[in-house]
């Protein structure tokens, strides 16, 4: 295991983007930090830049407008991460596949500057607390097997 | 002498929940001017409306924004009831107004926690959602979900809440009534919160009314608007309860605002439990006739204005959607010039900007990267190649 991979088992840092989320699944990622859920018994917190970040939250569709700044902040991220695609947006663009503001979806987004991004989906409009827990540890345990 | 800078905040920030561009014109310390560049969380909603029934439509709306997610479509069911003429049973007034102010309560506690966060006030944002949580449990046990309710319906409601669900809701609200005092005795008391929020982004009562500010803004700075009293729906007219106002014109009034509302909230919360009486809960509308109407509801951030035309199709033709934000945000043009850096960040969250709801699109320019500028025409052209295709296929 290397080294990197070997410090990213415990305590992941998360920076969150809103790509054109409605704000559900953001307020439910903030719940995440608050006394119900305390994500942070865990060792993650909330970082403000996606330098400092081991896992990229991101909600939303993914607008037009948002693509290539998505792109960039991922790119600034230190690799190895984890993408982290909240919410049925997030995964494929949930009822706004039609609309005319979309650009493509987040995975797709992603793996357009790097085909091995590591992707987990959170699906659910919006996701409970609970589930965003839940994926968050997979991650852990997927990193381990790396 | 003076040194002018420009500062840009976002769209990416990481003290923005949502993506949003701010440039801050600042000479030394103190802002001259400000710039909201929006159209990041853009969607096309109001199109995409055009290609969903009259049933769908209020699920597409309930996602303009995940705060005010019952008092969007509540606002669209009415713009449809008034094309179709439709008397909604008592019942579900009821249940509408239920649903609406449990709403005010979690999105005012949620608005509380995060002010305090933008002032370093991490106890009062951990105080404040976890008073909150009670109040999604309510939620979610009465409409199923904790954020997007799907309650409102054309012609009434979709679910009915059941007397111990209703019991339920009376007993956490009662409850409530605790950690709130504890929470606005906090804000009030404190003195290190007076001299942050006392004074600081001043928007008159005339130029709330200049920039036709709505909701708590408006109400913060002592211009008593409200919907639910001045064009009443739902059970509004039905309870007792007051408009809150704040003098001050600051955002300590804002804040006191919302804190009081949270008790009227209470308030009209428990009359409607105690006043609702078994009976229909939809009015089962067969069709929508040609026509147009307009909704109009308090969301927690002021007035939702919602505009729909038929053409007698199952269709709407026109859906327009004025979200409150998307007025409240220009007052920052009032309130920010003047300002010091370190207190813009709260100026502006004092609106409590939501947007997702305000996003519009007319032009998108961005002169140092290589982004792709539409004018408003590419839009249309777009929007329109898209009909086409659905059609087609």
């Amino acid at each position: 295991m290397a080294l990197t991979t070997w410090a990213l088992r415990k305590s992941l840092w998360v920076y969150h983007v809103n790509a054109g989320a409605c704000n559900n699944c953001d307020i439910e990622v903030l719940a995440l930090l608050t006394p119900r859920f305390d994500i942070e018994r865990f060792g993650m917190i909330l970082v403000g830049s996606p330098r400092h970040a081991d896992v990229l939250a991101v909600t939303g569709v993914c607008t037009r407008q948002i693509m290539p700044r998505l792109q960039e902040v991922y790119m600034q991220m230190p690799k190895p991460c984890v993408v982290l695609a909240i919410g049925a947006c997030a995964n494929a663009q949930g009822i706004f596949t039609e609309a005319y503001h979309m650009g493509a979806a987040v995975d797709e987004t992603i793996k357009a500057v790097d085909p091995s991004a590591i992707i987990i989906y959170v699906p659910g409009c919006p996701p409970k607390p609970e589930a965003m827990i839940a994926a968050a540890v997979k991650g852990m345990e997927f990193l381990k097997t790396l | 002498m003076s040194h002018k800078t420009i500062i840009n905040i976002g769209p990416f920030h990481p003290l923005q929940e949502e993506a949003e561009f701010f440039q801050l014109h600042v000479d030394g310390e103190t802002v001259i001017d400000v710039d909201v560049r929006l159209s990041y969380n853009h969607r096309g909603i109001e199109k995409l409306d055009e290609s969903k029934t009259f049933d769908q439509v209020p699920f597409v709306v309930e996602r303009v924004c995940g705060i005010c997610s019952a008092s969007h479509p509540l606002a669209y069911v009415q713009a449809v009831e008034e094309i179709a003429h439709v008397d909604v049973p008592e019942r579900s007034l009821y249940l509408r107004t239920i649903v609406n102010e449990l709403e005010r309560l979690h999105s005012h506690l949620l608005w509380v926690g995060l002010a305090g966060h933008f002032l370093g006030y991490n106890t009062v944002f951990m105080w404040a959602w976890k008073y909150r949580e009670p109040v999604m449990d309510v939620l979610e046990t009465a409409t199923g979900s904790r954020v997007n309710y799907a309650n409102a319906k054309i012609g009434g409601s979709r679910r009915d809440i059941s007397d111990e669900q209703l019991r339920e809701i009376d007993k956490v609200v009662g409850e409530l009534h605790r950690p709130l005092d504890m929470l606005t005795n906090a804000v009030l008391d404190d003195p290190v919160l007076h001299a942050r929020l006392k004074g600081v982004g001043i928007l008159s009562p005339e130029a709330a009314k200049a920039y036709g500010a709505v909701g708590p803004t408006a109400r913060g700075s002592g211009v008593p608007i409200d919907v639910r009293r001045d064009d009443p729906y739902a059970a509004y007219d039905l309870v007792d309860w007051d408009v809150v106002t704040a003098p001050g014109c600051d955002v300590f009034g804002k804040a006191v605002v919302r804190l009081l509302e949270c008790y009227e909230a209470i308030k009209i919360i428990k009359q409607c439990i105690k006043q609702i009486r078994p009976g229909e809960i939809d009015a089962k509308v067969e069709s929508i006739p040609p026509g147009e109407g307009i909704g109009r509801v308090e969301a927690p951030r002021g007035e939702t204005f919602h505009y729909v035309r038929s053409d007698g199709s199952n269709r709407p033709v026109r859906h327009k959607i004025r979200a409150p934000s998307y007025v409240n945000i220009p007052t920052f043009k009032a309130s920010c010039i003047g300002q010091q850096i370190a207190d813009v960040a709260i100026t502006l969250a004092a609106v409590d900007p939501c947007y997702s709801c305000t996003e519009r699109m007319c032009r998108v320019v961005d002169a140092d990267t290589h982004v792709q500028v539409y004018q408003f025409a590419d839009l249309v052209r777009l929007s329109q190649q898209k009909t086409d295709r659905m059609r087609r296929s």
